[in-house]
């Protein structure tokens, strides 16, 4: 009897372990969607031009565990992106950080069109002072008769 | 506008001779992140950064997997046999037999392999391509990295005079 | 053989590439008529000759001949026909020989299509795109050989990349070619004028249809790749702004500027050195994309094997072709002159406004896509840019100019009133702004992103129906069918492409902004819920294919209890590689997709299923689909068809000033009286 109790016991032991080995936490979906959006922010190293979140590379799946159980201990987004960058660099952001190296980069389109607006404008209030030509009232009636007519070189 | 194109052209001209795929390690002048794993040949014993304090040395990040770990192994066997620098591994994402037949099997130019087997070490490395190499100096502090498998043009020009300023200084 | 012939081949074409562009260049520079009659058969020639070298490594991908090199490397003896057909283009050496084919192809239309050209300025531009393809097939012959041979001849190729065995392949990379080579019309034709010092309303009337036409299948080519990666990638993504993906899309940002930019050229011959400059732009831009592709500077899923070598012989052409352009600009732009004068408000100045936020928006997408090199070579650290950058400078960029295309199209030459135009509009913008909120709120959660698209599609939508409601009651026509027929095939055209930017407007604000997705650990007969979509999972089994594996699950769709789908998503290992692919299972509807794709593999049994609602996808390709098409309508009007039905003309040759003169004058007269 007490053999049997041991054997249940072992059996039920060993089959907790090989759960707990196997199965992905599924019983938390906020806080998964929390890991995926998280992740979803930070670049594959391996592939790198997916995300931690959509990359199939070994590596990001460890990323995703990582910040799993950062999540888990308490920290926040901020804190745990803080993590990977000291461990990874700027690079494994994939939205470039606004810093002094990157402020040409962030306000480079705004300049871009406010340099074209600007010529542009420049250039159109130029043209107002050149001389438009007016069309006098004699040239519009022949103008008009020429149009009228079925000549040839006018279309 | 010219200047600006030319500027242009001499950037992608720069660009030719780097890679975009290499991601520097922001831990070059930190200090090496600490751990303490099991040995790979004796899970009884500790190794730890801190063992290290006071000697320059290099760790290297293998795995029996790596498929270009294999060309720069005998390129570490032969420099661990000149003994310039003491060769520390950390086996990454590996199981404990695989790791210790690839040693058996090919030689084994480290001191002592670190057992990293679920990768946490690496991780807090900013290991994300195996081979890896660093170059620690006498107070624990990271001073090179090396991404890819070390070639003897990089033991010459980069790790060995380096190494040997980090000695003396 | 065979492989021997193609490159020989290549080398005749290049020779008479390099004699047809220096002679026809140097003819019409001096005017001497036989010189330049040179240059319509030696463009042909050079088609004809690339096409014999194109048809050979066709022919050795066919037969699969695995001692040319490339074929070794892009085919496998077990890979179906018609990808070893696409695999000639699966590769750098293939694509650039398809690149020099299309090349070819574009020369040979413009020999023909040119007869009522002045000779002097045909000789130029295809003179100009003879150098353009002499740089192409010396790169080839030089560097990437296609023809290479390889020994000891391997038992078997390498096999084609499993994501490029797919019939989409057979169409992208031609396609997308045909609108990026087809650039070079346009600056084939800017560099003409620049050389010849002449450039007035009919040389834009001459390239405009080139232009548009490339344009059409730029887009295309762009839209072909989008969808393609979206059901081939597994995860439901359609625009990574991936630095090769960028490359196609800036020379179509500024070929849509290039096109509007012409059509204030031909129509009040002002504008014309933006123009010019406009078009060595989209050119320059392609030439750009080509090197970022091909020289590894850039890291890109799409990026082509690399060599050093390569990336400096591009690099050094494209600054000759470019710099060499930029510099005869500044020589030459200034003897073009200015053109006719506006008024601050008028659709000149709109459509200038227009092209500054369509520049803007492709320098910086060139800005965000070449920043991490930047820093990089100045040492001053490594960064990433991705999509949450482009997007965040992209969208505040072009929503004026969506807002402008409403008033834009209305607005009149020269002179337009704001006021006047307020009053043609103001229902217009009432409706929209009712629409867009009434709809936002009812059909999902509503947000201000989701509103602000939809007001801005909804706008385009409303101000075309104005425009055209306004062109059948103005004009002079007696039936409804008589007046709708008397507008012109361009207007149509122009109308279609801008409904097309509204539609495509609306795909992608519905689709980011009410998309659902779940990732889902799912054993036989566990379900899911997303997007108001039931999902059963059914089994999973291992079938073998062609030249590949895979686990075939089956998943079954269902709403309020109805069978919507049956979906079978693939995780196929290919014989020749050994990262597993994803392929996903789509069913594609009108106002949604569900999107289906396998994650890992848990056990036997098991999967992580990644669940999509994608609602309003397909509108993004619709909308590309109907610019295309605006262009193609736009491209046949008949003014560019119509030989002049008055006899007593004589065939256009090189213009009188008087006559040209007349020409422009009565344009520009018949506009202001009416």
């Amino acid at each position: 009897m007490g053999k049997v109790l041991v054997l249940i016991l072992a059996a039920l032991a060993i089959d907790i372990a090989y759960a707990a080995d196997r199965a992905p936490a599924q019983e938390d979906p906020q806080l998964d969607q929390r890991v995926m959006a998280l992740a979803g922010t930070l670049r594959c190293l391996v592939c790198q031009n997916e995300t931690i979140a959509d990359s199939p590379a070994d590596l990001a799946k460890d990323l995703r565990k990582q910040i799993r159980e950062k999540m888990q201990q308490g920290l926040s987004d901020r804190q745990i992106i803080n993590y990977m960058v000291a461990r990874y660099g700027d690079f494994v952001l994939y939205r470039p950080p606004l810093k002094a190296t990157t402020i040409l980069l962030w306000f480079g389109p705004l300049l871009f069109v406010a340099a074209g607006l600007g010529a542009l404008f420049y250039r159109l209030m130029r043209r107002r002072k050149d001389a438009v030509l007016e069309v006098s009232e004699a040239d519009r009636a022949r103008a008009a008769a020429l149009l009228k007519s079925d000549s040839p070189e006018i279309r | 506008m010219l200047a600006v194109f030319i500027a242009l052209v001499a950037l992608l001209a720069d660009g030719l001779t780097l890679d975009p795929h290499v991601v520097p390690s922001p831990l070059i002048n930190k200090p090496a992140p600490h751990f303490e794993l099991p040995q790979l040949r004796d899970a009884n014993k500790i190794f730890s950064e801190r063992d290290m304090v006071g000697k320059v040395w290099l760790l290297n990040v293998w795995a029996s997997w790596c498929v270009s770990c294999r060309e720069e192994h005998p390129v570490l066997l032969e420099f661990a046999k000149s003994d310039v620098v003491p060769v520390y591994g950390l086996d990454y994402k590996d199981t404990r037999e695989d790791g210790v037949a690839l040693l058996e099997r090919f030689g084994d130019p480290y001191r002592i392999s670190a057992f990293d087997s679920e990768g946490k070490v690496g991780i807090d490395y900013g290991v994300y391509g195996v081979p890896e190499t660093y170059v620690i100096d006498k107070r624990g502090v990271i001073r090179y990295k090396q991404i890819g498998p070390i070639t003897p043009d990089i033991l010459k020009h980069k790790i060995i005079p380096l190494v040997t300023r980090l000695n003396n200084g | 053989m065979i492989p021997e012939i193609g490159q020989f081949a290549l080398a005749l074409a290049l020779v008479i590439a390099l004699a047809q562009s220096v002679i026809s260049l140097v003819g019409a520079a001096r005017g001497e008529a036989a010189w330049m009659r040179f240059a319509r058969p030696a463009a042909l020639g050079q088609f004809i000759f690339v096409a014999i070298a194109f048809g050979c490594l066709m022919y050795s991908f066919i037969n699969k001949d695995f001692s040319v090199a490339f074929v070794a490397a892009n085919s496998n003896s077990a890979l179906p026909l018609q990808y070893r057909i696409a695999a000639v283009w699966g590769g750098h050496e293939g694509s650039l020989l398809l690149w020099a084919l299309i090349l070819g192809a574009w020369m040979a239309a413009v020999g023909i299509f040119s007869r009522r050209l002045p000779e002097d300025m045909v000789a130029r531009v295809l003179g100009v795109m003879g150098l353009v393809n002499v740089g192409f097939l010396s790169f080839m012959l030089f560097t990437s050989n296609p023809f290479d041979r390889l020994f000891p001849v391997p038992p078997d190729g390498r096999d084609l990349n499993p994501l490029l065995q797919d019939p989409t392949m057979v169409l992208h990379p031609p396609v997308l070619y045909t609108g990026y080579v087809g650039f070079s019309v346009a600056f084939a034709f800017a560099i003409a004028a620049l050389l010849s010092g002449r450039l007035d309303a009919t040389w834009a009337r001459w390239s405009r249809p080139w232009t548009i036409v490339a344009w059409t299948f730029l887009t295309l080519g762009i839209m072909l790749g989008s969808a393609w990666s979206y059901y081939v990638l597994g995860w439901g993504g359609w625009w990574f702004w991936d630095p090769v993906e960028n490359a196609s899309f800036m020379p179509w940002l500024v070929g849509t500027a290039l096109i509007h930019s012409l059509a204030v050229t031909e129509k009040r011959g002002t504008f014309r050195s933006w123009t010019v400059l406009l078009a060595i732009f989209a050119f320059s831009l392609s030439l750009l994309g080509t090197f970022l592709v091909r020289s590894g500077v850039l890291s890109s899923v799409h990026a082509f094997a690399t060599d050093p070598r390569r990336g400096i012989f591009i690099l050094a052409f494209l600054t000759v072709v470019v710099g060499g352009s930029l510099a005869l600009f500044a020589w030459r732009a200034p003897r073009i002159g200015l053109g006719g004068s506006f008024d601050p408000v008028s659709r000149e100045s709109l459509l200038l406004t227009n092209n500054v936020l369509l520049v803007a928006a492709a320098g910086s997408v060139l800005l965000g896509t070449l920043y991490p090199l930047v820093l990089d070579a100045l040492g001053l650290g490594k960064i990433s840019v991705g999509p949450p950058y482009f997007e965040t400078i992209f969208v505040p960029l072009m929503t004026p100019a969506l807002f402008l295309m409403g008033i834009g199209p209305l607005a009149r030459w020269k002179k337009a009133s704001l006021p006047k135009l307020a009053q043609r509009l103001r229902w217009a913008f009432a409706v929209s702004v009712a629409t867009a909120l009434l709809l936002s709120f009812t059909i999902g959660r509503a947000s201000v992103w989701v509103s602000l698209g939809l007001l801005l599609a909804l706008w385009i939508a409303a101000s075309g129906v104005v425009n055209i409601w306004g062109r059948v009651s103005n004009s002079s026509g007696t039936s409804l069918t008589a007046r709708f027929a008397g507008i012109s095939s361009a207007y149509y055209g122009m109308l279609l492409a801008h409904l097309g930017v509204a539609v495509f407007v609306v795909g992608v604000t519905l689709e980011k902004g009410y998309d659902t997705q779940k990732d889902v650990r799912m054993g036989p007969g566990a379900t899911a819920q997303v997007g108001g979509y039931t999902f059963r999972f059914d089994d999973v089994e291992q079938i073998t294919g062609p030249n590949y594996t895979a686990a075939h699950a089956t998943i079954t769709a269902m709403k309020d209890g109805k069978l919507i789908a049956v979906l079978h998503p693939e995780k196929r290992v290919y014989a020749s590689q050994e990262s597993p692919m994803t392929e996903a299972a789509i069913d594609r509807g009108f106002t949604r997709d569900l999107y289906v794709s396998l994650g890992d593999p848990v056990d036997s049994s098991t999967w992580i299923v990644r669940l999509q609602f994608k609602p309003f996808v397909q509108w993004i390709w619709g909308g590309c689909l109907l610019m295309a098409l605006g262009g193609l309508l736009a491209a046949r009007d008949r003014r560019y068809r119509v030989e002049t039905r008055r006899p007593s003309i004589a065939p256009y040759t090189a213009p009188s000033t008087a006559a040209a003169g007349v020409r422009l004058g009565s344009t520009v007269i018949r506009e202001t009286l009416h």
